[in-house]
C-alpha cells in the first residue's frame, strides 16, 4: 500500500464506485483462457468436490465428486479434468518457431502462444498446488494404476502453481489479484478476496453504488462463495443431504444441481471480470513478460516426457536459483510497470525516486570539452513540485524514452537540472526529436528498464557439502503411488 | 480489582459469565487498543448473543464435514488409551517416553462440576510434579485470571508429562503436507497452545513448583500429507507466551475504563442496548472480523462515521492517523488548514492528489 493508492481508496469510499490505480492493463489476457473455478470440502486437505471450467463461457463444463470421500471417484475426477486441461495446454501452444541457436549451438524453440488458466483468488491456487501434489507421483501401472492423465495432470497444476509465484506471469491468473492491480474499492483489502463484493465495488449493478452492491455480495445465498471453500451453511443445509441421498440411490443428481448452484454466479463473475480487464489498453511491456511465459512453457512442454514429478522439497540449489529468479522478475515487473504506466511512475514520484515537471531552460547543445574530445552534454533545468529524494550524481533515465539517459547535476529552488549523456545519436548535435524542448513535460526516475544480470548456480552433482551435497536422483518409489488421500 | 467485580456482573445484565476457552483467550491479543471488546471480555459478556440483539449476527458456522474430520482424527489419535500418539512420541520424536499411563479427567465420578475436575487436575498433577506418576493427563480443567477473575478454561489439549516437565500436546486436523501447513492455522493453533501453557504454568507455580517445568516447547499434531496418519511437529511458542501475558495483565487494567463509564450501564437485552454498547468506544480493523463476535457492528459503525480504520490498518497508517475519509479528502483537496501535527501528512496527500489527477488526465 502506498499514500496514492490509499487516497484512491478514500476516493472510492467517498464516490461509491472503484476508482483506477492503473491506466493500462499489467497482465496478459489470453483469446480463450480455461477459467476455472475449483471446490474443496472442508476440512480435507485437498478433496476435490467439483470444478466449473472452460474455454468458452456458454459452455461451462461441470465436474463433480459425489461422495467426495471415495477414493476411486476421486481419482475419475481428477482423470476428467486432465483431460480438459491437458487438451487446453495443447490447444494454446500454437506452433513452434525456430530462434537463433544458443551460445553452445544448440536449438531452441519457443511456441507462439500458451495456456492460461484464470482462478477466482489466491485460496484457488493453493488446492490446485495440493491436487497436483496428490496425484503427480501417482503410477499408471502396477497394483495402484491411474489413467495416464492422472501423474500428467499433477506435474502441469504444479507447474502452473510454481509460476504463479512469479512476479509479472500471467499463466496462471487469480482474477481477484488482477482486478485489485487496477482498482482500488472504498472497503479494505480483506474485504477485496470476496470477488462478487469485489465486483460489486467495480462495477456494481444498476441502481445500487458499490457499498450496497458489496455488502449484498457478502451474503452466502445471493452470491455464493466463489471457492475453494464452500458456505458453511450450504455444506449443512444442502450439500450433506445430498451426498447422503447419492450414497443411497448411486445418483449424482441432486449433489450436481447443488454445486451447479453455488458456482454459476461465480462463473458468470469471472467472465465479467475478464471483460473488464479486456477492456483496458494492454501496457508496453506486457507482450515481453509474455515471452518470458512462453520460454517457460515452451522449456517445460519440450521436457515433459523425459522429465520426473517435481520434487516434494526443491533441493539446495534449485531453491537458490528459483529464490534468484524470483528476485530478478520482480525487480524488472515493478521497473517495466513504472515505465508502462504513468499513475504507477507517480509512486515512485511522490516517494521521491522519481520526478516530473515542464522544461524550463537549460542549454540543449551544451557540449564538454574539458577532456581531448568533445562530447555532446545537454543541461536540461525541469521545473518540478514533486518531492525529489535523489542526490545529485544520480543517474537517471526519462521514464517515457528510457533508452534517454543523464545525471542529475544540480538541485535547486527553481527545479533540477540534469545532465543528459546518452540516447541522443552518435553525434555532436542530438539527433532531431531527442532532446526534450523548452516547455514539454517530462518525468525522470532513477529506476532502471533492465533488472540485474543472472547469477551462476552450480550443477546438481556439484553441490556443496555446506548444502548437503549431491542431492539424490528421483527413483519412482511404490510408496508414492500408493500414498492415501484421504 | 475484586471491586470491579460487581460493576462487571451488571455489565452482563445478571447473565452468568460466558466461558473462556483458549481460542477466545487467544482473540484478546487480535486488537489489544479495543475499549469495547476489552471490557466486554472481562466481563464475560455473550458477545455473539449481543451481535444478535443488535442485527449483526456473527457469521462463525462450522460445515459439519470439518467437525467430523476433526472429530474422527482426535479420536484416531486417542485410541486406546493414546496409542497412536505414544508411537508418535516415542518414534518421530525420538522421545524416550517409558511404561505410559493415561488419565481421561474429562469426568470425575460421573459428576462434571467444573470445580471438581479442576480439584482432580491439581490433584494428579501435584503428584506428577512430586513423584513423577503419569504420563499423559487428558483434558485437564485449568484456571486462568482473566479481568480480575478466576475463569475455567475450557481444554482440549492433553498435558504430557516427561522427565518430570510437561508439554502441551495439541491435536488439530490441518494437513501438514510435505513438512508444512498453512501459515494462519499454525499460527492459531501456536497462540492457543500458548495459552494452555501460560495456565499450566500458573497451576504449577501455585503447587509450589517451578512454572518453568512446563516446556514452551509444545507438540502439535496433525494429519500427515492427504492422508489420516498423525505427525507431530514441536513448535516453540515463547513469542505467543509473551503476548498472552501482555495482554492478560493489561486486561486486568479494564476496571480504569469501566470506572470511566456511565454508572448504569448494562449489555443486557433491550431497547438501549445499541446506546449502550456505542458508550464504549471500539477500535475496529478489519481484522477483527476474524476473530470477534462484535466485528459486523463495529464495521458497520466505522463505515457509517467515515473512519478510515475501516479500509484497513495500513490505510490508517498511510494517512498519519487521520481517523476520518471526509477530513482526509479535504485536507488532500487543500480544502481544510491542516494542524501543525497534521502538516506533512496533508502536503503529502496534496502532492498524490495532484499526480494522480496528472497521470489520469482524462480519464478523471
Amino acid at each position: 500500500m502506498s499514500v496514492l493508492s490509499s487516497l484512491a481508496r478514500l476516493e472510492a469510499a467517498a464516490t461509491g464506485r472503484a476508482q483506477p490505480v492503473a491506466t493500462v492493463r499489467h497482465c496478459h489476457l489470453a483469446g480463450a483462457p480455461l477459467v476455472m473455478i475449483p471446490l474443496k470440502l472442508a476440512g480435507e486437505a485437498a478433496a476435490p468436490l467439483a470444478v466449473m471450467l472452460g474455454r468458452d463461457r456458454a459452455e461451462p463444463a461441470l465436474l463433480v465428486v459425489p461422495q467426495p470421500r471415495n477414493r476411486d471417484l476421486r481419482f475419475a475426477f481428477a482423470a476428467d479434468l486432465a483431460k480438459i486441461v491437458l487438451e487446453h495446454i495443447e490447444a494454446s501452444r500454437g506452433a513452434a518457431e525456430a530462434l537463433a541457436p544458443g551460445k553452445d549451438g544448440e536449438e531452441r524453440f519457443r511456441y507462439t502462444d500458451a495456456p492460461q488458466i484464470l482462478l477466482p483468488n489466491p485460496g484457488g491456487v493453493g488446492f490446485l498446488a495440493r491436487l497436483g501434489r496428490s496425484t503427480r507421483f501417482r503410477s499408471t501401472e502396477g497394483p495402484y494404476a491411474v489413467e495416464p492423465g492422472v501423474p500428467a495432470l499433477g506435474r502441469w497444476l504444479t507447474w502452473f502453481a510454481d509460476r504463479h509465484d512469479h512476479p509479472g506471469s500471467s499463466l496462471l491468473l487469480t482474477v481477484t489479484e488482477a482486478l485489485r492491480l487496477h482498482w482500488a474499492t472504498g472497503q479494505s483489502s480483506l474485504e477485496d478476496g470476496n470477488l462478487a463484493a469485489l465486483m460489486g465495488w467495480i462495477d456494481p449493478p444498476d441502481g445500487l453504488d458499490g457499498a450496497a452492491a458489496a455488502a449484498r455480495a457478502e451474503d452466502p445465498v445471493v452470491c455464493p462463495p466463489a471457492g475453494p471453500a464452500t458456505d458453511p451453511t450450504f455444506d449443512n443445509e444442502v450439500l450433506a443431504p445430498a451426498i447422503a441421498s447419492y450414497d443411497e440411490t448411486g445418483h449424482e443428481q441432486r449433489v450436481r444441481t447443488a454445486l451447479e448452484g453455488q458456482l454459476a454466479p461465480t462463473w458468470d463473475l469471472m467472465w465479467r471480470a475478464v471483460d473488464l480487464l479486456r477492456a483496458l489498453p494492454e501496457g508496453a511491456s506486457v507482450a515481453k513478460r509474455w515471452e518470458r511465459d512462453r520460454d517457460g512453457f515452451t522449456w517445460f512442454h519440450r521436457n515433459f516426457d523425459e522429465g520426473v514429478p517435481q520434487p516434494r522439497r526443491d533441493t539446495a540449489v534449485r531453491a537458490a536459483r528459483r529464490l534468484h529468479d524470483l528476485e530478478r522478475a520482480q525487480d524488472a515487473y515493478e521497473a517495466q510497470r513504472a515505465f508502462d504506466d504513468p499513475l504507477i511512475m507517480a509512486e515512485h514520484r511522490l516517494n521521491g525516486q522519481a520526478f516530473g515537471g515542464v522544461v524550463a531552460g537549460g542549454d540543449p547543445a551544451r557540449l564538454d570539452e574539458s577532456g581531448k574530445r568533445p562530447k555532446l552534454r545537454p543541461h536540461l533545468l525541469i521545473a518540478t513540485a514533486d518531492p525529489v529524494r535523489l542526490d545529485t550524481g544520480t543517474a537517471v533515465c526519462n521514464a517515457a524514452r528510457p533508452g534517454l539517459k543523464g545525471k542529475i547535476v544540480d538541485i535547486g529552488p527553481d527545479g533540477v537540472t540534469v545532465e543528459l549523456t546518452g540516447g541522443m545519436g552518435n553525434r555532436l548535435t542530438p539527433a532531431p526529436g531527442s532532446v526534450p524542448e523548452l516547455g514539454d513535460r517530462v518525468v525522470f526516475t532513477s529506476l532502471t528498464g533492465g533488472s540485474f544480470g543472472p547469477a551462476r548456480f552450480p550443477d546438481r552433482e556439484s553441490t556443496p557439502w555446506t548444502h548437503g551435497g549431491p542431492p539424490p536422483e528421483y527413483v519412482p518409489a511404490d510408496e508414492d503411488a500408493q500414498e492415501e488421500w484421504s | 480489582m475484586t471491586e470491579t467485580a460487581p460493576d462487571l456482573d451488571r455489565l452482563r445484565g445478571g447473565a452468568p459469565p460466558r466461558n473462556h476457552d483458549a481460542r477466545t483467550i487467544a482473540a484478546l491479543t487480535a486488537n489489544p487498543g479495543c475499549a469495547r471488546r476489552g471490557v466486554m471480555d472481562a466481563a464475560g459478556v455473550d458477545k455473539d448473543a449481543v451481535a444478535r440483539q443488535l442485527g449483526f449476527p456473527a457469521p462463525y458456522g462450522q460445515s459439519q464435514f470439518a467437525i467430523t474430520r476433526g472429530n474422527v482424527f482426535e479420536q484416531q489419535v486417542k485410541a486406546d488409551g493414546c496409542a497412536e500418539l505414544l508411537t508418535l512420541l516415542r518414534d518421530r520424536l525420538g522421545l524416550t517416553v517409558p511404561e505410559a499411563r493415561y488419565d481421561d479427567l474429562e469426568e470425575v465420578a460421573g459428576s462434571e462440576s467444573r470445580e471438581m475436575r479442576h480439584a482432580r487436575t491439581r490433584r494428579l498433577l501435584a503428584r506428577a510434579l512430586e513423584t513423577g506418576e503419569g504420563t499423559l493427563f487428558d483434558h485437564p480443567l485449568l484456571r486462568l485470571e482473566i479481568g480480575g477473575r478466576a475463569v475455567y478454561l475450557e481444554p482440549d489439549v492433553i498435558a504430557f508429562q516427561l522427565a518430570g516437565r510437561f508439554h502441551v500436546v495439541e491435536i488439530k486436523s490441518f494437513a501438514v503436507i510435505d513438512g508444512q501447513a498453512e501459515p494462519e492455522q499454525v499460527a492459531a493453533a501456536a497462540r492457543q497452545s500458548a495459552v494452555y501453557v501460560l495456565a499450566l504454568r500458573r497451576l504449577v507455580a501455585e503447587l509450589g513448583h517451578d512454572p518453568a517445568r512446563v516446556a514452551h516447547e509444545v507438540f502439535l499434531v496433525c494429519p500427515e500429507n492427504f492422508t489420516n496418519r498423525p505427525t507431530a511437529t514441536p513448535v516453540d511458542v515463547r513469542p505467543q507466551l509473551a503476548v498472552v501475558e501482555r495482554q492478560l495483565a493489561r486486561l486486568t487494567r479494564v476496571d480504569e475504563i469501566v470506572a470511566a463509564l456511565p454508572a448504569d450501564l448494562t449489555f443486557a437485552p433491550g431497547a438501549a442496548l445499541p446506546e449502550s454498547v456505542r458508550a464504549v468506544q471500539a477500535r475496529y480493523a478489519p481484522e477483527c472480523m476474524a476473530s470477534c463476535e462484535m466485528a459486523f457492528f463495529c464495521r458497520d459503525e466505522a463505515r457509517a462515521c467515515g473512519a478510515t480504520g475501516a479500509l484497513g490498518r495500513s490505510v490508517r497508517d498511510d494517512l498519519g492517523g487521520v481517523d476520518s475519509i471526509a477530513m482526509a479528502l479535504a485536507l488532500a483537496e487543500g480544502t481544510l488548514e491542516p494542524a501543525a501535527e497534521l502538516a506533512e501528512t496533508a502536503a503529502q496527500l496534496r502532492t498524490a492528489t495532484r499526480l494522480r489527477r496528472e497521470a489520469l488526465g482524462g480519464l478523471h
